[in-house]
């Protein structure tokens, strides 16, 4: 036998991949959970009692339900989108441009990254309530892109500084005016920073619990806040329904419509 | 022809300027403003100036809040950075490809809502959940525990739901460790306890500060977490500031509880420029961890 | 030609004095230029004036303002004070992107989402050339870099040196009225380097435009120009012919940059006539040597000698004694010249350059061997001393 040090390694790595199954088990265990319940025959999610489609009609007739869900999803992608498109710019602007107040644009893009949720919603409310902006869509609009930017502005801004500067001279340097510049070199360029940046913008929105809660008004529900104002009397198990349907069309939203785009192009 | 050439540039500094000044800037102006005004329940806050939100503070029932939700915040902050270094180095150590796909796992989950990822948990601690089925079946206790309602399972839903912000920035400086500063360590005869103790720490220790920074302060407002697991017995400084707001509409002692949590947020990035600078000037370390 | 750009001049208002001062071969023109970054000034009043046609370079250490002079012309920095015409016309004002000049970067920046052709044509695109005429100039362009073939390639694809190609191409393609090239070559090996500085010299000849190189490798700088400018300091120290800087150099900073260069100190002690002086060098040796201008008796001067204009004689042999005694201390073989450092007696150390004599193979020094070090009169240069 030859002497080696592969048993060693493999323990170790075998130890290495328990832990990460560990946290994974961690991290999925509740999500498991959600989606086992909506077969669940039982209305109490404790025992399983055979595996029923029940919920899911339930949910069909749910509009109450159905909408907050539907808000969600209007919410998160429009948000995601806005704030990808808002945040680029002002990365932009940052990186590119020597203005008057850039030093506090960029703190203040670091406080919004920085402050606590609750802090932010707080902002958000009285500022809302200060503008006359009534409750609702546009005032949950509007904080989910905020509390989004601050990722986007990061994400896009450590990619523009990984760009050998001159590219964007050598464009400007063949004729390229500042429009052209950002179309023709920039926003190519920055496509995986941008494709990241929405999809954490998207994921960040449809988690959000705290901000949401203080800036929607009753005509304008959305999930997590249906969802908060049934604990106290008991949860319906449509919402595991909901919550698997919801990991389900952001799972198809993130892994087809890419695969869908790149075939295009 | 300049304006023309000027347009698009002026455009996007405007946007920047105005986005950031009126959702960023003037709402925590108000929110300062708003803490030295009165409380008043038609109009939520009115004149005169005074500093009766601030003394309030110093109210004995106020302090051990903050000094509850501080002491569960660190707590969960310690548990989520003993999980999340080791779970970001083995990462690191992955070949791209797979460390993509796990923190892409990672994730998923959040797409189905925390709060309703939380309400999954409670209905996994409770005295019919699968904790006290496993533990009963195993036989380790011989009736239900008390989990649900507990510290503990407050801080296992804060640690469950931040775990991932601590990771990410982890992951990010655990990417910039230079591999051949280990093979020199190694060549000069360091061992692998010395290696981790006087290499890979010091120098990922601006991805441990940001991480704890990102996890600690939200930690002590995630009032949900402690309204679906904690009962009504542990409240975090989160579900104080929300009853301020939304149910006893006192809006300038929330705000000054609010303003409270700003002030220990700079004081904490004070120190983490301060550490980081301390870290740049021993270490000689680029960091744009946070910038 | 000359027509045109005086025309153009007066369209934009430039006044009939001015036009006439600006000679018909200028093609750029910096006059009085200061650029500052926060407090530090790295040029203050320079003027430079290039011929159109010229293969014109830029050479000085890091450091010095060259690449910020290019960046200025280019239009990639505002001026802080000073103008610049580019073909007679003032683009002090003008954007980067309306000038008529074209820049080959040193990091080549090619746009990488691009393929080769698309880099090339990017340029004929802003400018809104016809589809069908920028289809024939980028063929054209791109074989008259050899890189037909590679059109379709990524840049990604390509090597050092044909990325290097590109960038050139992507350049002339446009007909600018100058090519601006920023250290092009430095980032390729010697042998490639070599390869490329021919090619770019007879790129140049062939079509025609004014070139600006700036570089820091003075073998690069007078192997290739028409003219050289040396810098310091963001200051002209000299602008020549290669022959006029590396055989008359200005001062002391261009004959030491610009090769191995020995440096006598000397007085003139009395006029010998048509630009003849006899000279105490380093107070002790008294030579009689041929200047380009007029000295007083009493000036101090420098007198330089490049290594290999100096005469290594052996003492051993039976010749006659001439010239300052000194020690070999360091003798290098370098296959075509033997290169060795001597001693003179008052401690002042000489490097010398020989080629080797194929009728006397056993050519060499011995360390410490004693010689004589001479060299033939009138292949000095001298310049007045500096402080």
């Amino acid at each position: 036998m030859i002497p080696s040090n592969k048993p060693v390694l493999s323990l170790g790595s075998g130890l290495r991949w328990l832990f990460i199954a560990g946290v994974m088990a961690f991290l999925y265990l509740p999500i498991v959970v959600l989606v086992v319940n909506s077969f669940n025959e039982s209305k109490y999610g404790h025992k399983w009692q055979g595996f029923s489609f029940k919920w899911y009609e339930k949910l069909w007739h749910n509009d109450a339900l159905l909408e907050a869900f539907f808000n969600s999803l209007t919410v998160a992608t429009l948000s995601a989108t806005c704030a990808t498109i808002l945040g680029t710019l002002m990365a932009l602007a940052v990186y590119r441009y020597r203005f008057r107040f850039r030093q506090s644009a960029s703190a203040l893009i670091f406080v919004v990254l920085m402050s606590p949720d609750i802090v932010l919603a707080i902002t958000f409310l009285i500022v809302f309530m200060a503008l006359g902006i009534q409750l609702g869509f546009w005032s949950l609009l509007i904080a989910h892109i905020t509390f989004c930017l601050p990722f986007v502005v990061i994400t896009v801004y450590s990619q523009l500084k990984g760009f050998d500067g001159n590219l964007l001279e050598a464009a400007q340097d063949l004729g390229a005016k500042e429009s052209q510049v950002f179309r023709l070199v920039i926003l190519p360029l920055l496509r995986p920073a941008i494709a990241a940046s929405w999809l954490l913008s998207f994921t960040l929105s449809l988690d959000d619990v705290i901000i949401s809660s203080f800036v929607t008004g009753p005509g304008f529900e959305i999930l997590p806040i249906r969802v908060f104002s049934m604990v106290k009397v008991g949860v319906s198990p449509e919402v595991n329904v909901l919550a698997t349907l919801l990991m389900l069309i952001s799972l198809v939203v993130v892994i087809i419509v890419p695969l869908l785009l790149r075939r295009k192009t | 022809m300049k304006p023309r050439f000027e347009l698009f540039r002026s455009t996007i500094i405007l946007i920047t300027l105005f986005w950031l000044g009126l959702f960023v800037l003037a709402p925590h102006v108000m929110v300062l403003i708003t803490s030295v005004l009165s409380p008043d329940p038609n109009n939520l806050a009115v004149w005169p100036l005074n500093l009766n939100s601030y003394v309030n503070l110093w109210d004995s029932l106020y302090l051990n809040v903050f000094l509850d939700s501080l002491y569960l915040s660190l707590l969960a902050t310690g548990i989520c950075l003993l999980l999340g270094y080791p779970f970001a180095f083995i990462l690191s150590r992955f070949s791209p490809l797979l460390r993509s796909i796990l923190l892409f796992m990672m994730v998923v989950p959040f797409w189905t809502n925390s709060l309703i990822r939380t309400y999954a948990i409670k209905l996994l601690m409770g005295k019919k959940g699968l904790f006290n089925d496993v533990l009963l079946g195993v036989g380790i206790i011989d009736e239900p525990l008390q989990i649900l309602y507990t510290e503990f399972a407050v801080i296992f839903g804060l640690v469950y739901i931040l775990f991932p912000f601590m990771v990410l920035p982890l992951i990010s400086s655990f990417d910039k460790l230079d591999r051949s500063l280990l093979e020199a360590a190694r060549d000069l005869g360091a061992n692998g306890w010395h290696r981790f103790w006087r290499i890979i720490v010091p120098l990922t220790s601006p991805g441990i500060i940001a991480g704890c920074l990102i996890v600690f302060l939200p930690a002590m407002g995630m009032f949900y977490v402690a309204d679906l697991l904690g009962g009504a017995k542990n409240i975090l400084l989160g579900n104080l500031i929300k009853n301020q707001f939304l149910v006893v509409r006192d809006w300038p002692f929330g705000s000054a509880l609010s303003v409270s949590l700003i002030v220990l947020m700079a004081l904490l990035l004070w120190f983490y420029f301060k550490a980081n600078q301390y870290i740049q000037r021993k270490g000689g370390l680029d960091d744009d961890t946070l910038k | 030609m000359c027509n045109v750009t005086e025309s153009k001049a007066f369209e934009t208002g430039v006044t009939e004095t001015e036009t006439t001062v600006t000679q018909p071969d200028t093609v750029i023109q910096l006059s009085g230029v200061t650029k500052r970054y926060q407090a530090q000034e790295i040029l203050s009043g320079f003027n430079l004036a290039v011929h159109d046609g010229e293969f014109f370079t830029i050479l000085g250490p890091s450091g010095c303002g060259k690449t910020t002079v290019l960046r200025l012309i280019a239009g990639f920095e505002p001026f802080d004070e000073g103008s610049l015409m580019v073909a007679g016309q003032d683009v002090t004002l003008v954007p980067a992107e309306r000038r008529p000049v074209n820049t080959v970067f040193q990091s080549y920046a090619l746009f990488p989402h691009l393929s080769v052709f698309d880099n090339v044509a990017f340029g004929l695109k802003m400018a809104k050339v016809p589809k069908s005429e920028i289809q024939s100039r980028v063929d054209e362009a791109l074989a008259m870099v050899q890189l037909q073939e590679f059109a379709a390639r990524k840049p990604e694809q390509l090597s050092g040196g044909q990325k290097q190609r590109v960038a050139i191409a992507r350049a002339v393609v446009n007909r600018p009225r100058v090519l601006l090239l920023d250290e092009s070559l430095s980032a390729l090996d010697y042998k490639l380097r070599l390869q490329m500085q021919i090619e770019l010299k007879q790129l140049q000849r062939k079509l025609g435009i004014t070139f600006i190189y700036v570089t820091h490798d003075q073998e690069e700088a007078l192997s290739m120009s028409d003219r050289v400018l040396v810098m310091q300091d963001g200051r002209a120290q000299q602008v020549g012919t290669p022959r006029q800087i590396y055989e008359s150099p200005a001062n002391l900073f261009v004959a030491r940059f610009i090769g191995e260069i020995n440096v006598f100190d000397g007085v003139v002690q009395r006029e010998l006539g048509d630009f003849q002086y006899q000279v105490l060098l380093s107070g002790r040796y008294t030579r009689e040597v041929r200047t380009d201008r007029k000295y007083q008796e009493g000036d101090a001067v420098h007198v330089m000698l490049r290594p290999e204009d100096l005469r290594i004689t052996s003492l051993h042999g039976e010749q006659k004694r001439v010239g300052f005694s000194g020690q070999v201390l360091e003798r290098n073989y370098t296959g075509q010249t033997l290169d060795s450092l001597i001693q003179l007696d008052d401690g002042q150390q000489l490097k010398a350059s020989e080629f080797f004599d194929e009728d006397d193979p056993d050519f060499d020094y011995r360390i410490n061997e004693a010689v004589w070090v001479d060299w033939v009169h009138g292949w000095e240069h001298v310049i007045p001393k500096q402080p």
